[in-house]
Protein backbone atom coordinates (compact mmCIF):
# COMPACT_ATOMS: atom_id res chain seq x y z
CA UNK A 1 0.00 0.00 0.00
CA UNK A 2 1.40 3.47 -1.01
CA UNK A 3 1.08 6.34 1.41
CA UNK A 4 1.93 9.48 0.59
CA UNK A 5 2.76 12.70 2.59
CA UNK A 6 2.13 16.54 0.94
CA UNK A 7 3.46 19.66 2.62
CA UNK A 8 2.65 17.71 5.81
CA UNK A 9 3.09 20.41 9.01
CA UNK A 10 2.82 19.84 12.92
CA UNK A 11 2.71 22.29 15.45
CA UNK A 12 2.54 21.20 18.73
CA UNK A 13 0.02 22.44 21.35
CA UNK A 14 -1.58 24.54 18.90
CA UNK A 15 -2.40 28.79 19.74
CA UNK A 16 -0.40 28.56 23.22
CA UNK A 17 2.80 30.41 24.22
CA UNK A 18 4.28 26.61 24.26
CA UNK A 19 3.72 26.54 20.22
CA UNK A 20 6.14 24.79 18.10
CA UNK A 21 6.46 23.04 15.16
CA UNK A 22 7.72 19.50 14.85
CA UNK A 23 7.00 19.10 10.71
CA UNK A 24 7.32 22.03 8.40
CA UNK A 25 6.51 21.37 4.43
CA UNK A 26 7.19 17.53 4.81
CA UNK A 27 6.42 15.65 1.32
CA UNK A 28 7.64 11.73 1.15
CA UNK A 29 6.03 9.41 -1.23
CA UNK A 30 6.38 5.47 -0.18
CA UNK A 31 5.54 3.73 -3.30
CA UNK A 32 3.97 -0.10 -2.07
CA UNK A 33 6.65 -2.57 -0.91
CA UNK A 34 9.67 0.03 -0.32
CA UNK A 35 12.01 -0.45 2.96
CA UNK A 36 12.30 3.32 3.88
CA UNK A 37 14.69 3.93 6.74
CA UNK A 38 14.34 7.45 8.56
CA UNK A 39 17.40 8.70 10.01
CA UNK A 40 18.07 12.24 12.31
CA UNK A 41 18.63 13.84 14.90
CA UNK A 42 16.89 13.21 18.42
CA UNK A 43 14.57 16.33 18.00
CA UNK A 44 14.39 16.16 14.25
CA UNK A 45 10.93 15.59 14.00
CA UNK A 46 11.17 11.37 13.09
CA UNK A 47 8.60 10.09 15.69
CA UNK A 48 6.39 12.93 15.07
CA UNK A 49 6.59 12.05 11.41
CA UNK A 50 5.48 8.31 11.86
CA UNK A 51 3.02 8.80 14.10
CA UNK A 52 1.15 10.40 11.16
CA UNK A 53 1.40 7.22 9.24
CA UNK A 54 -1.79 5.85 10.99
CA UNK A 55 -3.58 8.87 12.01
CA UNK A 56 -2.43 8.87 15.37
CA UNK A 57 -1.67 12.38 14.65
CA UNK A 58 -2.92 14.65 12.36
CA UNK A 59 -1.22 17.30 10.43
CA UNK A 60 -2.21 20.75 11.23
CA UNK A 61 -1.17 21.32 7.21
CA UNK A 62 -0.82 19.61 4.23
CA UNK A 63 -2.29 15.51 3.93
CA UNK A 64 -1.95 12.16 3.68
CA UNK A 65 -2.58 9.51 1.59
CA UNK A 66 -2.85 5.93 3.11
CA UNK A 67 -3.99 3.75 0.11
CA UNK A 68 -7.44 5.29 -0.64
CA UNK A 69 -7.49 7.44 2.43
CA UNK A 70 -6.95 10.66 3.02
CA UNK A 71 -6.22 12.22 6.11
CA UNK A 72 -6.21 16.19 5.94
CA UNK A 73 -5.17 18.99 7.89
CA UNK A 74 -8.27 20.27 10.11
CA UNK A 75 -10.66 17.55 8.74
CA UNK A 76 -12.12 14.73 10.98
CA UNK A 77 -11.28 11.87 9.68
CA UNK A 78 -13.68 9.13 10.85
CA UNK A 79 -12.43 5.98 9.68
CA UNK A 80 -8.94 5.80 11.35
CA UNK A 81 -9.69 2.33 12.45
CA UNK A 82 -9.26 1.54 8.91
CA UNK A 83 -6.03 3.19 8.15
CA UNK A 84 -4.30 1.61 11.71
CA UNK A 85 -5.54 -1.99 10.84
CA UNK A 86 -3.37 -1.37 7.34
CA UNK A 87 -0.08 0.49 9.29
CA UNK A 88 0.96 -1.36 12.02
CA UNK A 89 3.05 0.28 14.66
CA UNK A 90 6.17 -1.00 16.87
CA UNK A 91 6.76 1.35 19.07
CA UNK A 92 9.83 2.03 20.99
CA UNK A 93 10.14 -0.24 23.77
CA UNK A 94 6.96 -2.37 22.95
CA UNK A 95 6.94 -4.64 25.74
CA UNK A 96 5.36 -1.43 27.53
CA UNK A 97 2.49 -1.93 25.45
CA UNK A 98 1.41 -5.51 27.29
CA UNK A 99 -1.46 -5.87 29.47
CA UNK A 100 -3.48 -8.86 29.35
CA UNK A 101 -3.18 -12.54 31.45
CA UNK A 102 -1.43 -14.36 28.88
CA UNK A 103 0.77 -13.99 26.13
CA UNK A 104 -1.98 -15.44 23.37
CA UNK A 105 -4.01 -13.08 25.03
CA UNK A 106 -2.12 -10.32 24.42
CA UNK A 107 -1.58 -10.64 20.84
CA UNK A 108 -5.02 -11.60 19.71
CA UNK A 109 -5.90 -8.18 21.20
CA UNK A 110 -4.91 -6.04 18.33
CA UNK A 111 -6.68 -8.50 15.82
CA UNK A 112 -9.81 -8.63 17.78
CA UNK A 113 -10.08 -5.17 18.00
CA UNK A 114 -9.76 -4.64 14.15
CA UNK A 115 -12.98 -7.74 13.83
CA UNK A 116 -10.84 -10.99 13.80
CA UNK A 117 -13.17 -14.20 14.69
CA UNK A 118 -11.60 -15.45 18.28
CA UNK A 119 -10.24 -18.74 16.41
CA UNK A 120 -8.71 -16.87 13.43
CA UNK A 121 -6.85 -14.37 16.39
CA UNK A 122 -5.92 -17.25 18.03
CA UNK A 123 -4.69 -19.16 14.40
CA UNK A 124 -2.84 -15.40 13.70
CA UNK A 125 -1.22 -15.19 17.13
CA UNK A 126 0.24 -19.40 17.15
CA UNK A 127 1.71 -17.92 13.37
CA UNK A 128 3.42 -14.91 14.46
CA UNK A 129 4.50 -16.73 17.82
CA UNK A 130 6.80 -18.62 15.92
CA UNK A 131 7.95 -15.76 12.99
CA UNK A 132 9.16 -14.25 15.80
CA UNK A 133 11.54 -16.93 16.92
CA UNK A 134 9.37 -18.46 20.34
CA UNK A 135 7.49 -21.64 21.08
CA UNK A 136 3.95 -21.39 21.21
CA UNK A 137 4.41 -22.78 24.83
CA UNK A 138 4.60 -19.54 25.89
CA UNK A 139 1.45 -18.44 24.62
CA UNK A 140 0.11 -19.87 27.98
CA UNK A 141 2.04 -17.66 30.20
CA UNK A 142 1.96 -14.15 31.67
CA UNK A 143 3.54 -11.52 29.87
CA UNK A 144 5.26 -10.09 32.79
CA UNK A 145 7.13 -13.63 33.35
CA UNK A 146 9.23 -12.73 30.34
CA UNK A 147 12.49 -11.69 29.85
CA UNK A 148 12.89 -8.59 28.22
CA UNK A 149 13.96 -9.82 25.19
CA UNK A 150 10.72 -12.17 24.95
CA UNK A 151 8.77 -9.20 25.89
CA UNK A 152 9.73 -7.64 22.94
CA UNK A 153 9.20 -10.36 20.83
CA UNK A 154 5.67 -10.87 22.03
CA UNK A 155 5.06 -7.13 21.76
CA UNK A 156 6.00 -7.42 18.15
CA UNK A 157 4.46 -10.47 17.59
CA UNK A 158 0.99 -8.29 18.38
CA UNK A 159 1.71 -6.19 16.01
CA UNK A 160 2.70 -8.53 13.47
CA UNK A 161 -0.71 -10.43 14.10
CA UNK A 162 -3.28 -7.55 12.52
CA UNK A 163 -1.66 -8.59 9.26
CA UNK A 164 -0.83 -4.64 8.47
CA UNK A 165 0.04 -3.77 4.50
CA UNK A 166 2.48 -1.34 5.96
CA UNK A 167 5.46 -1.96 8.61
CA UNK A 168 6.31 1.16 10.99
CA UNK A 169 9.27 0.31 13.36
CA UNK A 170 10.29 3.15 16.08
CA UNK A 171 13.60 1.75 17.00
CA UNK A 172 12.31 -1.79 17.68
CA UNK A 173 15.90 -2.90 18.59
CA UNK A 174 16.88 -0.13 21.95
CA UNK A 175 17.88 -1.28 24.22
CA UNK A 176 18.47 -5.35 23.26
CA UNK A 177 21.81 -7.22 22.95
CA UNK A 178 23.89 -7.32 19.66
CA UNK A 179 22.98 -10.89 18.59
CA UNK A 180 18.84 -9.80 19.90
CA UNK A 181 19.23 -6.92 17.53
CA UNK A 182 20.47 -8.36 14.58
CA UNK A 183 17.67 -11.40 14.94
CA UNK A 184 15.02 -8.83 15.56
CA UNK A 185 15.95 -6.70 12.30
CA UNK A 186 16.43 -9.90 10.45
CA UNK A 187 13.07 -10.99 11.22
CA UNK A 188 12.04 -8.18 9.95
CA UNK A 189 13.55 -8.14 6.77
CA UNK A 190 12.51 -11.36 5.93
CA UNK A 191 8.90 -10.57 6.76
CA UNK A 192 9.55 -7.17 4.85
CA UNK A 193 10.64 -9.62 1.80
CA UNK A 194 8.14 -12.49 1.94
CA UNK A 195 5.09 -11.14 2.36
CA UNK A 196 5.73 -7.37 0.26
CA UNK A 197 4.95 -5.56 2.55
CA UNK A 198 6.40 -1.88 2.69
CA UNK A 199 8.59 -1.37 5.64
CA UNK A 200 9.46 2.30 7.69
CA UNK A 201 12.29 2.02 9.78
CA UNK A 202 13.31 5.09 12.35
CA UNK A 203 16.53 4.08 13.39
CA UNK A 204 19.58 5.61 15.06
CA UNK A 205 21.95 2.56 14.07
CA UNK A 206 23.33 3.84 10.36
CA UNK A 207 24.52 0.12 10.11
CA UNK A 208 20.77 -0.85 10.15
CA UNK A 209 19.84 1.86 8.00
CA UNK A 210 22.63 0.76 4.98
CA UNK A 211 22.05 -2.95 5.26
CA UNK A 212 18.31 -3.30 5.26
CA UNK A 213 17.00 0.15 3.29
CA UNK A 214 16.35 0.77 0.06
CA UNK A 215 16.23 4.46 0.40
CA UNK A 216 17.18 6.39 3.16
CA UNK A 217 15.43 9.62 4.41
CA UNK A 218 17.55 12.30 6.32
CA UNK A 219 15.21 14.44 8.96
CA UNK A 220 16.70 17.99 9.87
CA UNK A 221 14.57 20.29 12.23
CA UNK A 222 11.39 19.01 11.24
CA UNK A 223 11.55 18.61 7.33
CA UNK A 224 13.23 16.18 4.79
CA UNK A 225 17.19 17.22 4.54
CA UNK A 226 17.87 14.61 1.75
CA UNK A 227 16.38 11.47 0.22
CA UNK A 228 18.38 8.32 -1.54
CA UNK A 229 20.02 5.27 -1.74
CA UNK A 230 22.00 4.18 0.99
CA UNK A 231 24.95 4.51 -0.35
CA UNK A 232 24.70 7.80 -2.14
CA UNK A 233 23.64 8.80 1.09
CA UNK A 234 26.48 7.66 2.98
CA UNK A 235 28.95 8.89 0.20
CA UNK A 236 28.26 12.28 1.91
CA UNK A 237 29.86 12.09 5.19
CA UNK A 238 30.58 15.79 6.27
CA UNK A 239 26.82 16.84 5.34
CA UNK A 240 26.10 13.93 7.82
CA UNK A 241 28.48 14.96 10.16
CA UNK A 242 27.32 18.64 10.24
CA UNK A 243 23.81 17.59 11.15
CA UNK A 244 25.07 15.30 13.76
CA UNK A 245 24.90 11.73 12.22
CA UNK A 246 27.66 9.11 11.36
CA UNK A 247 28.02 7.32 8.78
CA UNK A 248 28.42 3.03 9.18
CA UNK A 249 31.55 1.83 10.71
CA UNK A 250 32.57 -0.20 7.64
CA UNK A 251 32.69 3.63 5.79
CA UNK A 252 34.21 5.28 8.90
CA UNK A 253 37.29 2.87 8.31
CA UNK A 254 36.82 2.64 4.79
CA UNK A 255 37.44 6.50 5.00
CA UNK A 256 40.27 6.32 7.03
CA UNK A 257 42.12 3.81 4.92
CA UNK A 258 41.81 6.17 2.24
CA UNK A 259 43.18 9.64 3.98
CA UNK A 260 46.18 7.53 5.33
CA UNK A 261 46.69 5.61 1.80
CA UNK A 262 45.67 8.72 -0.65
CA UNK A 263 43.76 5.47 -2.60
CA UNK A 264 40.38 5.92 -3.72
CA UNK A 265 38.07 2.88 -3.34
CA UNK A 266 35.42 2.22 -6.06
CA UNK A 267 32.64 2.64 -4.13
CA UNK A 268 31.39 2.94 -0.47
CA UNK A 269 31.00 0.36 1.59
CA UNK A 270 28.14 -0.46 3.63
CA UNK A 271 28.89 -3.97 4.94
CA UNK A 272 32.31 -5.90 6.01
CA UNK A 273 32.17 -7.63 2.62
CA UNK A 274 32.32 -4.87 0.50
CA UNK A 275 34.95 -3.51 2.95
CA UNK A 276 37.20 -6.81 2.51
CA UNK A 277 36.58 -7.41 -1.28
CA UNK A 278 37.72 -3.73 -1.94
CA UNK A 279 40.82 -4.35 -0.04
CA UNK A 280 41.85 -7.47 -1.40
CA UNK A 281 40.82 -5.79 -4.42
CA UNK A 282 43.53 -3.41 -4.06
CA UNK A 283 46.03 -5.62 -2.61
CA UNK A 284 46.32 -7.37 -5.23
CA UNK A 285 47.13 -4.58 -7.65
CA UNK A 286 49.64 -3.87 -5.13
CA UNK A 287 48.56 -0.49 -4.23
CA UNK A 288 47.81 -1.55 -0.56
CA UNK A 289 50.00 -3.69 1.09
CA UNK B 1 -4.29 17.99 29.01
CA UNK B 2 -1.43 19.66 30.86
CA UNK B 3 -2.85 23.22 30.07
CA UNK B 4 -6.24 22.25 31.99
CA UNK B 5 -4.43 21.31 35.35
CA UNK B 6 -3.59 24.25 37.71
CA UNK B 7 -2.79 22.25 40.89
CA UNK B 8 0.95 21.94 41.59
CA UNK B 9 1.90 24.55 38.46
CA UNK B 10 4.30 27.10 39.61
CA UNK B 11 3.52 30.67 38.25
CA UNK B 12 7.42 32.49 38.53
CA UNK B 13 6.82 36.01 38.82
CA UNK B 14 8.53 38.50 41.17
CA UNK B 15 6.10 39.26 44.22
CA UNK B 16 5.96 40.07 47.69
CA UNK B 17 3.97 36.23 48.10
CA UNK B 18 5.86 34.31 45.93
CA UNK B 19 9.41 35.58 48.14
CA UNK B 20 7.42 34.61 51.57
CA UNK B 21 8.43 31.19 53.29
CA UNK B 22 6.46 28.72 52.63
CA UNK B 23 5.48 27.80 56.16
CA UNK B 24 3.65 31.34 56.72
CA UNK B 25 1.88 30.98 53.37
CA UNK B 26 0.62 27.12 54.16
CA UNK B 27 -0.17 28.78 57.98
CA UNK B 28 -2.43 31.46 55.68
CA UNK B 29 -4.34 28.91 54.04
CA UNK B 30 -4.93 26.61 56.81
CA UNK B 31 -6.45 29.39 59.40
CA UNK B 32 -8.27 30.67 55.68
CA UNK B 33 -10.39 27.48 55.66
CA UNK B 34 -11.17 28.06 58.86
CA UNK B 35 -11.53 31.64 59.45
CA UNK B 36 -13.89 31.49 55.97
CA UNK B 37 -16.73 29.87 57.85
CA UNK B 38 -17.15 32.32 60.24
CA UNK B 39 -18.56 34.80 57.78
CA UNK B 40 -22.20 34.81 57.36
CA UNK B 41 -23.19 38.57 56.55
CA UNK B 42 -22.28 40.65 53.80
CA UNK B 43 -20.17 42.71 55.67
CA UNK B 44 -17.90 39.96 56.74
CA UNK B 45 -18.09 38.07 53.21
CA UNK B 46 -17.07 41.69 52.08
CA UNK B 47 -14.21 41.29 54.62
CA UNK B 48 -13.42 37.87 52.86
CA UNK B 49 -13.26 39.79 49.59
CA UNK B 50 -11.25 42.68 50.32
CA UNK B 51 -8.73 39.63 51.80
CA UNK B 52 -8.57 37.49 49.30
CA UNK B 53 -8.26 40.33 46.24
CA UNK B 54 -5.52 42.14 48.37
CA UNK B 55 -3.73 38.43 48.34
CA UNK B 56 -4.21 37.83 44.42
CA UNK B 57 -3.12 41.40 43.81
CA UNK B 58 0.15 40.96 45.90
CA UNK B 59 1.02 37.69 44.42
CA UNK B 60 0.94 39.29 40.99
CA UNK B 61 -0.91 36.16 39.33
CA UNK B 62 -2.26 36.64 36.25
CA UNK B 63 -6.32 36.59 36.85
CA UNK B 64 -6.53 34.20 33.55
CA UNK B 65 -4.88 31.20 35.67
CA UNK B 66 -7.26 31.77 39.29
CA UNK B 67 -10.15 31.63 35.99
CA UNK B 68 -8.86 28.48 34.89
CA UNK B 69 -8.35 26.83 38.02
CA UNK B 70 -11.71 27.89 39.11
CA UNK B 71 -13.42 26.29 35.81
CA UNK B 72 -13.07 22.81 36.72
CA UNK B 73 -15.49 23.36 39.71
CA UNK B 74 -17.91 25.64 38.57
CA UNK B 75 -19.78 22.79 38.22
CA UNK B 76 -20.06 21.89 41.71
CA UNK B 77 -20.51 25.64 42.56
CA UNK B 78 -23.59 25.96 40.48
CA UNK B 79 -24.79 22.76 41.66
CA UNK B 80 -24.31 23.91 45.02
CA UNK B 81 -26.06 27.18 44.04
CA UNK B 82 -29.17 25.82 42.81
CA UNK B 83 -29.55 23.07 45.66
CA UNK B 84 -29.68 26.13 48.43
CA UNK B 85 -31.77 28.18 45.70
CA UNK B 86 -34.68 25.59 45.36
CA UNK B 87 -34.29 24.12 48.70
CA UNK B 88 -33.71 26.42 51.54
CA UNK B 89 -37.19 27.83 52.34
CA UNK B 90 -36.52 31.29 54.45
CA UNK B 91 -37.19 34.62 54.52
CA UNK B 92 -39.53 36.05 51.98
CA UNK B 93 -40.94 34.14 49.05
CA UNK B 94 -39.54 36.13 46.08
CA UNK B 95 -40.80 33.77 43.08
CA UNK B 96 -43.64 30.49 42.48
CA UNK B 97 -43.97 28.66 39.95
CA UNK B 98 -45.41 25.27 40.12
CA UNK B 99 -43.30 23.13 42.49
CA UNK B 100 -40.73 25.38 42.27
CA UNK B 101 -40.48 28.40 45.01
CA UNK B 102 -37.58 30.67 45.39
CA UNK B 103 -36.94 32.24 48.66
CA UNK B 104 -35.01 35.42 49.38
CA UNK B 105 -33.55 33.21 52.44
CA UNK B 106 -32.19 30.46 49.47
CA UNK B 107 -30.83 33.23 47.37
CA UNK B 108 -28.44 34.78 49.89
CA UNK B 109 -27.17 31.46 51.10
CA UNK B 110 -26.64 29.90 47.17
CA UNK B 111 -24.86 33.20 46.78
CA UNK B 112 -23.02 32.92 50.08
CA UNK B 113 -21.73 29.21 50.15
CA UNK B 114 -20.74 29.89 46.16
CA UNK B 115 -18.82 33.13 47.03
CA UNK B 116 -16.96 30.34 49.78
CA UNK B 117 -16.40 28.01 47.75
CA UNK B 118 -14.38 30.50 45.11
CA UNK B 119 -12.16 32.25 47.66
CA UNK B 120 -11.39 28.36 48.95
CA UNK B 121 -10.15 27.75 45.45
CA UNK B 122 -8.80 30.68 44.47
CA UNK B 123 -6.75 31.23 47.96
CA UNK B 124 -5.17 27.68 47.83
CA UNK B 125 -4.40 28.10 44.17
CA UNK B 126 -2.37 30.99 45.32
CA UNK B 127 -0.73 28.83 47.47
CA UNK B 128 0.44 26.19 44.83
CA UNK B 129 0.66 28.68 41.93
CA UNK B 130 3.71 31.02 43.93
CA UNK B 131 4.86 28.66 45.64
CA UNK B 132 7.83 25.73 43.78
CA UNK B 133 6.15 22.14 45.17
CA UNK B 134 9.91 21.78 46.16
CA UNK B 135 9.48 24.39 48.79
CA UNK B 136 5.80 23.29 49.52
CA UNK B 137 7.33 20.18 50.95
CA UNK B 138 10.22 21.62 53.09
CA UNK B 139 7.49 23.93 54.19
CA UNK B 140 5.07 21.30 55.58
CA UNK B 141 8.65 18.91 56.48
CA UNK B 142 9.67 21.80 58.58
CA UNK B 143 5.57 22.76 60.02
CA UNK B 144 4.96 18.88 60.98
CA UNK B 145 8.85 18.55 62.66
CA UNK B 146 7.26 18.57 66.30
CA UNK B 147 5.03 15.89 65.08
CA UNK B 148 8.31 13.42 65.40
CA UNK B 149 8.17 13.39 68.78
CA UNK B 150 4.89 10.80 68.17
CA UNK B 151 6.65 8.69 65.96
CA UNK B 152 5.30 10.29 62.69
CA UNK B 153 7.59 9.55 60.03
CA UNK B 154 7.47 13.55 59.06
CA UNK B 155 10.74 12.99 56.70
CA UNK B 156 9.18 10.22 54.97
CA UNK B 157 5.73 11.98 54.33
CA UNK B 158 7.47 15.25 52.75
CA UNK B 159 9.43 12.70 50.65
CA UNK B 160 6.77 10.62 49.44
CA UNK B 161 4.88 14.10 48.80
CA UNK B 162 7.86 15.73 46.44
CA UNK B 163 8.32 12.56 44.26
CA UNK B 164 4.83 12.06 43.52
CA UNK B 165 4.63 15.89 42.42
CA UNK B 166 8.18 15.00 40.30
CA UNK B 167 6.79 12.31 38.76
CA UNK B 168 3.21 13.66 37.34
CA UNK B 169 4.83 14.65 34.05
CA UNK B 170 6.45 11.64 33.83
CA UNK B 171 3.36 9.42 34.18
CA UNK B 172 1.44 11.98 31.75
CA UNK B 173 3.87 11.56 29.02
CA UNK B 174 3.67 7.53 30.03
CA UNK B 175 -0.13 7.66 29.56
CA UNK B 176 0.46 9.37 26.31
CA UNK B 177 2.86 7.13 24.66
CA UNK B 178 0.64 3.81 26.54
CA UNK B 179 -2.57 5.49 24.95
CA UNK B 180 -1.04 5.95 21.43
CA UNK B 181 0.72 2.28 21.30
CA UNK B 182 -2.86 0.82 22.26
CA UNK B 183 -4.63 3.18 19.42
CA UNK B 184 -2.57 1.94 17.13
CA UNK B 185 -3.56 -2.08 17.64
CA UNK B 186 -7.26 -0.80 17.23
CA UNK B 187 -8.29 0.43 20.88
CA UNK B 188 -11.07 4.04 20.62
CA UNK B 189 -10.37 6.13 23.20
CA UNK B 190 -12.29 8.98 22.52
CA UNK B 191 -15.03 7.25 19.68
CA UNK B 192 -17.29 4.42 19.99
CA UNK B 193 -19.79 3.57 22.42
CA UNK B 194 -19.35 4.11 26.11
CA UNK B 195 -19.05 0.36 27.01
CA UNK B 196 -15.86 0.01 24.83
CA UNK B 197 -14.51 2.63 25.88
CA UNK B 198 -14.37 2.01 29.57
CA UNK B 199 -13.28 -1.21 28.19
CA UNK B 200 -10.13 0.87 27.15
CA UNK B 201 -8.66 1.71 30.31
CA UNK B 202 -7.92 -1.91 31.26
CA UNK B 203 -5.27 -2.07 28.29
CA UNK B 204 -3.78 1.81 29.46
CA UNK B 205 -4.00 1.49 33.45
CA UNK B 206 -2.15 -1.84 33.87
CA UNK B 207 0.75 -1.11 31.83
CA UNK B 208 0.95 2.39 33.50
CA UNK B 209 0.82 0.19 37.08
CA UNK B 210 3.26 -1.99 35.99
CA UNK B 211 5.92 0.64 34.42
CA UNK B 212 4.98 2.92 37.80
CA UNK B 213 6.01 -0.40 40.12
CA UNK B 214 9.18 -0.82 37.79
CA UNK B 215 9.72 2.86 38.23
CA UNK B 216 9.60 3.11 42.09
CA UNK B 217 11.67 0.16 42.61
CA UNK B 218 14.47 1.71 40.29
CA UNK B 219 14.64 5.03 42.05
CA UNK B 220 14.39 2.92 45.53
CA UNK B 221 17.62 1.09 44.15
CA UNK B 222 19.10 4.56 42.88
CA UNK B 223 18.49 6.43 46.23
CA UNK B 224 20.31 3.46 48.39
CA UNK B 225 23.31 3.32 46.17
CA UNK B 226 23.38 6.75 46.51
CA UNK B 227 23.37 6.62 50.26
CA UNK B 228 20.19 7.90 51.20
CA UNK B 229 19.06 6.40 54.67
CA UNK B 230 16.08 8.69 55.39
CA UNK B 231 16.06 11.91 57.08
CA UNK B 232 18.38 11.06 59.78
CA UNK B 233 21.22 13.80 60.37
CA UNK B 234 20.47 15.38 56.95
CA UNK B 235 21.25 19.07 56.45
CA UNK B 236 19.36 21.22 54.11
CA UNK B 237 20.53 23.01 50.56
CA UNK B 238 17.49 25.23 50.95
CA UNK B 239 16.89 26.98 53.89
CA UNK B 240 14.31 28.38 55.08
CA UNK B 241 13.75 31.97 56.39
CA UNK B 242 11.37 33.35 58.15
CA UNK B 243 10.95 37.62 58.38
CA UNK B 244 8.68 39.96 58.87
CA UNK B 245 6.50 39.53 55.79
CA UNK B 246 5.94 36.10 56.82
CA UNK B 247 4.58 37.80 60.37
CA UNK B 248 2.41 40.05 58.79
CA UNK B 249 1.03 37.58 56.11
CA UNK B 250 0.08 35.54 59.44
CA UNK B 251 -1.01 38.13 61.87
CA UNK B 252 -3.57 39.55 58.57
CA UNK B 253 -5.26 36.23 58.48
CA UNK B 254 -5.13 36.40 62.69
CA UNK B 255 -6.98 39.68 62.26
CA UNK B 256 -9.24 39.08 59.51
CA UNK B 257 -10.83 36.20 61.79
CA UNK B 258 -11.21 38.44 64.76
CA UNK B 259 -12.82 40.71 62.47
CA UNK B 260 -15.28 38.32 61.30
CA UNK B 261 -16.02 37.25 64.74
CA UNK B 262 -17.05 40.69 65.19
CA UNK B 263 -19.01 41.47 62.64
CA UNK B 264 -20.97 37.70 62.27
CA UNK B 265 -24.38 37.89 63.01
Amino acid sequence: MRINLQNVEHKYQVNTPFERAALTDVTIDIPSGTYLAVIGHTGSGKSTLLQHLNGLLQPTKGYIQVGEQRITAGKKEKNLKAIRKRVGIVFQFPEHQLFEETVLKDICFGPMNFGVSEEEAIRLAKESITKVGLGEEILEKSPFDLSGGQMRRVAIAGVLAMQPEVLVLDEPTAGLDPRGRKEIMDLFYSIHKDSGISTILVTHSMEDAARYADEIVVMHKGSVFERGKPRDIFSRSAELAELGLDVPNTVKVQLMLERSTGLKFGRICLSLDELTSEIAASMKRGDLS
Amino acid sequence: MMDKLIFGRYVPADSAIHKMDPRSKLIMVFLFVFVIFLANNVVSYALVAVFTLAIVKLSKVPARFLINGLKPVLILILFTFLLHLFFTKEGELLYKWNVIEIYSGGLRQGIFISLRFAFLIVITSILTLTTTPISLTDGLETLFNPLKKWKLPVHELALMMSISLRFIPTLLEETDKIMKAQAARGTEFSSGPVTSRMKAVVPLLIPLFVSSFKRAEELAVAMESRGYRGGEGRTKFRLLRWERKDTYLVLAICILGILLIVFRT
